[in-house]
């Protein structure tokens, strides 16, 4: 029984053996050891995500309930773990510029990946909310990785006494969850939710959801997402804004269908309100920004807002909707963050202003054709692919009949495009500015030009087979 | 497959894509030669789709369908009316890279590149047969020019290139939530199977509403209608000539191919609302025009006035009218598109559009003062042009549906001629009103290119219409026979007239 239950959680096995492992070379061979540990981080990663083609990614419960490795958990999980190589691999270059090249690093990431693992596989209130903790305390660490530059310190200190309040704050609504069903499984609190919910388990649900909104930097609890993200390391950033929110969003998506099924009407206002007020606020804040990765801290917000659309659909076609949203959303915020870490000037200095991307077309016409690529597809203007999964959800949404949701929230992304078009007119209108540094390394143009061909409108050939895939993952909630 | 045994819909769409691939990499004077040898064969293979055209065959042919992306399909075909969009599209397009040759000097590369995608999207936007497949196309062509109008527009291009994008953007995406809801509602997103459906009357109205937020805009229709004179004035010649001649025919299209066929009774409920907006259109923008001292920003708002006449043709729900709308549309393509060449020729040697400054054309450039006032001819609507054919069959149309339209509508064409001859005058006649306009020199052979085709073809049209009209005669009757049921009352009721009793005739009729 036990064994068995091993099994299905044999990605977590993996990374977690594979990082404490890791940690011990770091310990004895320093920092020299970086690179190897890197390369042995993302091969750690790989084979985790290969396991999930085993029992572990549809092998059902585990430990009497308290896990589940369904086709659900598998999706989140490769979408999770293949952020995390491209974090890893991302990161070489810049912190070997800064001179800050540590192989706490990669082990970090495995420490997160296993934490996020855990959420988007958790049927329990108290396996969610230690995967969430796993998850955020290498967050923290990770934001201030920079200990040197006070923008990183502070950075983390921010994201560190705004997540433990959030955290508490769950952990208050998981408390009154429990005292008013009896239990912290999913499906006890779905059982006791189905004869309608009592006003204590209202407070519940209100508690564990806002703390949850946190995590996906849902408006109104979005506060931390642009300092955090601007102070952050880029790399770091990179992570934060693709890996957590994939895993946070699966976590969201399984205590709402999951625990919180029976009870859609109640929480389905809630997400309806956060869903419109992210994708209006993150439209109309960004619009002011100077600085690159707040701006891309805005549009996190913004994104985040029309994923949660799908869930609000709270049909199957829904969370499918949700979850191929985060599927291609990843590739392309972590595209754009590809392109920002190769914003630095003649000396090889990271800079940030979208004023210095003047005339990028001129200079450097890859990159900036890469860049507007991106842009574009995090608009959702067709016929790149980032209008896509905008499509799938206000599909669901229209499927269940909220077609007045679905125009308003299509009209608010009009306020989005403002900013991205700010951008491409910044590469492309403007005139030239100083150039940047040529690209360092092979690989990160490689990446750049794979995800940009990923998201441009060769992408409208996975339809199907992203269809299928992301469907598999929703019928495993209903 | 098809009559020409070859995917052609798809070769057309195809080639100038990868041929704008191509130009990115190369340099300047290729990439011109390379955008011209790409357009004029897509215009050639549009010749050949022509005369492959089987009049008065099946309503849609050169169908193909691959199932390529799980939700829609790549599915295209053609019917009269999109055959002769098509055609419009692939003619204007080798001159829009003609008058491109020597005015666009910076980064020659991507500005084909980006007409060379807009040649595609255009194309893709009539053939598409596939409700989503026509929504990318329809909405991607805003990326190709809002960089065209961005890049190698004037002064003002920011302001004008943001306006365009997020204008057209806002109108389109409502349409897609209606599109999406009849998706689900009608089980298909076929649009030939679509234009049969009948939508519940309730619901038409909502997706007419969102349809029309997208066609009236790209249209565009007063009160929407103020992107296009910031557009139009900021854009370089070609992109003027590109967005007057075919992308204002989008909306257009599809008034024809969406919102008449699929929503019929929401049509014939709120035809008095598309009425009043092209009679105010019609009016209003007529005397802005009057009064305007850029020329390019006449011609833009003149062609306000003439998609108004569109509009008016296509919802008097008879066959004048909506045979007369189509006409318009073609004609409006050839001339508007040669009035803007023509402001682009003197733009190119003076670099202002402001008419005082020019003056007395006719003495130094009497080849350029010929041509021009063909066209201003042609715009008036002169009998024997183009323009001429269309706007008469479009009032005859709304004269059948209701005669106070007609009328309004009629003051239309007094208006104009008012507007383009006092433009005329001013450019062409009198006394050059700088040194600099005295010195300009006349029409280059390039120029002369650019310009005599689209003459011909603007008398072809005006002289025998029949060539376009035959077309699209039986799809025009398909409608038609879709749209009876709700066709609104009109006010002009024709009576059997008493013919005077003549018995002196009959008597005569019984002695033989």
């Amino acid at each position: 029984m036990m064994s068995g239950s091993l099994l299905l959680t044999l990605p977590e096995v993996i990374l977690s053996a594979g990082a404490l492992l890791l940690l011990m070379i770091a310990a004895f061979a320093g920092d020299r050891a970086t690179q190897l540990i890197s390369a042995l981080a993302v091969l750690l990663l790989a084979a985790a995500g290969f396991s999930l083609f085993g029992p572990a990614g549809s092998g059902g419960s585990a430990f009497g309930g308290l896990y589940v490795a369904d086709s659900f958990a598998a999706f989140a999980k490769l979408l999770i773990y293949g952020a995390a190589i491209v974090s890893i691999i991302l990161a070489h270059g810049y912190f070997a510029r800064a001179g800050a090249l540590r192989a706490e690093y990669p082990i970090l990431l495995l420490l997160s990946s296993v934490g996020m693992g855990m959420m988007v596989s958790a049927t329990d209130l108290l396996t969610l909310y230690v995967g969430l903790e796993l998850q955020s305390l290498s967050a923290y660490v990770l934001a201030s990785f920079m200990r040197r530059d006070l923008r990183s310190a502070e950075a983390g200190l921010k994201y560190f006494v705004l997540g433990a309040l959030a955290s508490g704050i769950l952990l208050y609504g998981i408390s009154l969850l429990y005292g008013f069903t009896g239990t912290t499984l999913f499906s006890g609190v779905a059982g006791a939710a189905g004869d309608g919910l009592s006003t204590g388990e209202l407070f519940g649900v209100v508690f564990v959801l806002a703390g949850i909104a946190f995590k996906i930097s849902a408006v109104p609890f979005h506060m931390w997402t642009p300092d955090v993200y601007e102070g952050a390391p880029t790399p770091v950033t990179a992570f934060f804004a693709s890996a957590p929110k994939v895993a946070a969003m699966g976590l969201l998506v399984r205590v709402a269908i999951g625990a919180m099924g029976p009870a859609e009407t109640s929480w389905q206002q809630i997400v309806i309100f956060s869903a419109l007020a992210s994708t209006i606020l993150g439209g109309v804040a960004a619009i002011g920004q100077s600085n690159m990765k707040r701006l891309l801290a805005y549009s996190s917000i913004n994104n985040v807002g029309f994923a949660l659309f799908g869930l609000a659909a709270g049909s199957a076609d829904g969370v499918a909707a949700t979850m191929t949203y985060m599927a291609v959303y990843i590739v392309m915020t972590l595209g754009s963050f590809l392109c920002v870490l190769q914003m630095r000037d003649a000396a090889g200095n990271q800079v940030e202003t979208i004023a210095s991307l003047s005339g990028l077309s001129r200079t450097r016409p890859g990159l900036a054709a890469a860049f507007a690529i991106f842009m574009f597809s995090l608009a959702g203007i067709p016929p790149l692919f980032g209008f896509w999964p905008k499509f799938l959800v206000f599909d669901a949404l229209v499927a269940v009949g909220l077609w007045p949701l679905a125009m308003i929230g299509i009209a608010t992304s009009v306020i989005g495009a403002y900013y991205y078009l700010k951008i491409v007119k910044t590469m492309y209108f403007d005139e030239p500015e100083a150039a940047y540094a040529p690209m360092e390394s092979k690989v990160e143009g490689g990446l750049i030009a794979l995800s940009a061909l990923a998201v441009s409108p060769l992408g409208y050939l996975a339809i199907p087979f992203l269809a299928a895939t992301s469907m598999a993952a929703a019928k495993a909630l209903f | 497959m098809n009559q020409l045994g070859f995917p052609v819909l798809t070769l057309l769409i195809a080639l100038p894509l990868l041929a704008g691939v191509f130009c990115l990499f190369t340099s300047a004077a290729t990439a011109r030669w390379l955008a011209l040898g790409a357009t004029v064969a897509d215009f050639l293979l549009g010749i050949l789709l022509w005369t492959r055209y089987d009049v008065g065959g099946a309503q849609w042919q050169f169908v193909e369908s691959v199932p390529l992306f799980g939700r829609f399909a790549w599915a295209l075909g053609i019917d009269g009316i999109a055959l002769m969009l098509i055609e419009l599209s692939v003619f204007l397009m080798p001159i829009c890279i003609l008058a491109s040759w020597d005015s666009i000097e910076k980064r020659v590369p991507e500005y084909m590149a980006a007409f060379l995608l807009m040649e595609s999207l255009m194309i893709g936007v009539f053939a598409a047969q596939d409700l989503f497949l026509f929504y990318l196309f329809f909405e991607a062509g805003l990326i190709p020019m809002y960089l065209i109008i961005g890049i190698w527009g004037g002064a003002n291009r920011i302001y004008a290139s943001y306006k365009f994008f997020l204008y057209t953007l806002l109108g389109s995406v409502l349409m897609l939530i209606a599109m999406l809801w009849m998706a689900r509602q009608a089980g298909t997103t076929d649009i030939p199977t679509l234009m049969a459906y009948d939508f519940p009357v309730q619901a038409q109205t909502w997706l007419f509403l969102a349809f029309f937020a997208s066609f009236a805009v790209k249209m565009p229709m007063w009160p929407v209608h103020t992107w296009l004179p910031d557009a139009h004035v900021q854009a370089p010649t070609a992109g003027s000539v590109i967005l007057a001649g075919v992308l204002l025919k989008m909306g257009g299209y599809g008034f024809i191919r969406f919102s008449l066929p699929m929503f019929p009774e929401a049509s014939s409920t709120l035809v008095w609302f598309v009425f009043a907006l092209s009679m105010v259109a019609v009016v209003y923008t007529s005397l802005v025009a009057l009064v305007q001292n850029d020329m390019k920003k006449l011609i833009a708002y003149s062609s306000v006035a003439h998609m108004a006449f569109v509009t008016i043709g296509l919802f008097a729900f008879n066959r004048q009218g909506i045979e007369g709308g189509l006409m318009v549309m073609l004609a409006h393509g050839l001339v508007s598109g040669a009035l803007f060449l023509c402001v682009g020729v003197v733009y190119d040697r003076m670099h202002t559009r402001e008419i005082d400054r020019y003056g007395g054309l006719s003495n130094n450039m009497p080849k350029y003062a010929l041509l021009f006032m063909f066209f201003t001819m042609a715009s008036v609507g002169l009998p024997g042009t183009a323009n001429f054919v269309g706007e008469f069959l479009s009032l005859v149309g709304a004269y059948g549906a209701n005669s106070w339209v007609a009328a309004v509508a009629t003051t239309g064409i007094i208006l104009g001629a008012a507007y383009m001859l006092y433009l005329y005058r001013r450019i062409a006649f009198g006394e050059a009103r700088t040194t600099e306009a005295a010195k300009m020199f006349d029409l280059n052979p390039r120029e002369i290119l650019c310009l005599v085709p689209i003459a011909l073809a603007t008398l072809w049209m005006g002289v025998y219409p029949e060539s376009f009209l035959a077309p699209m005669r039986a799809d025009v009757g398909t409608l038609l026979a879709r749209i009876e049921r709700a066709r609104p009352a009109s006010d002009a009721q024709l009576a059997m007239g008493k013919a005077p009793a003549l018995p002196s005739a009959a008597a005569h009729g019984e002695a033989h």
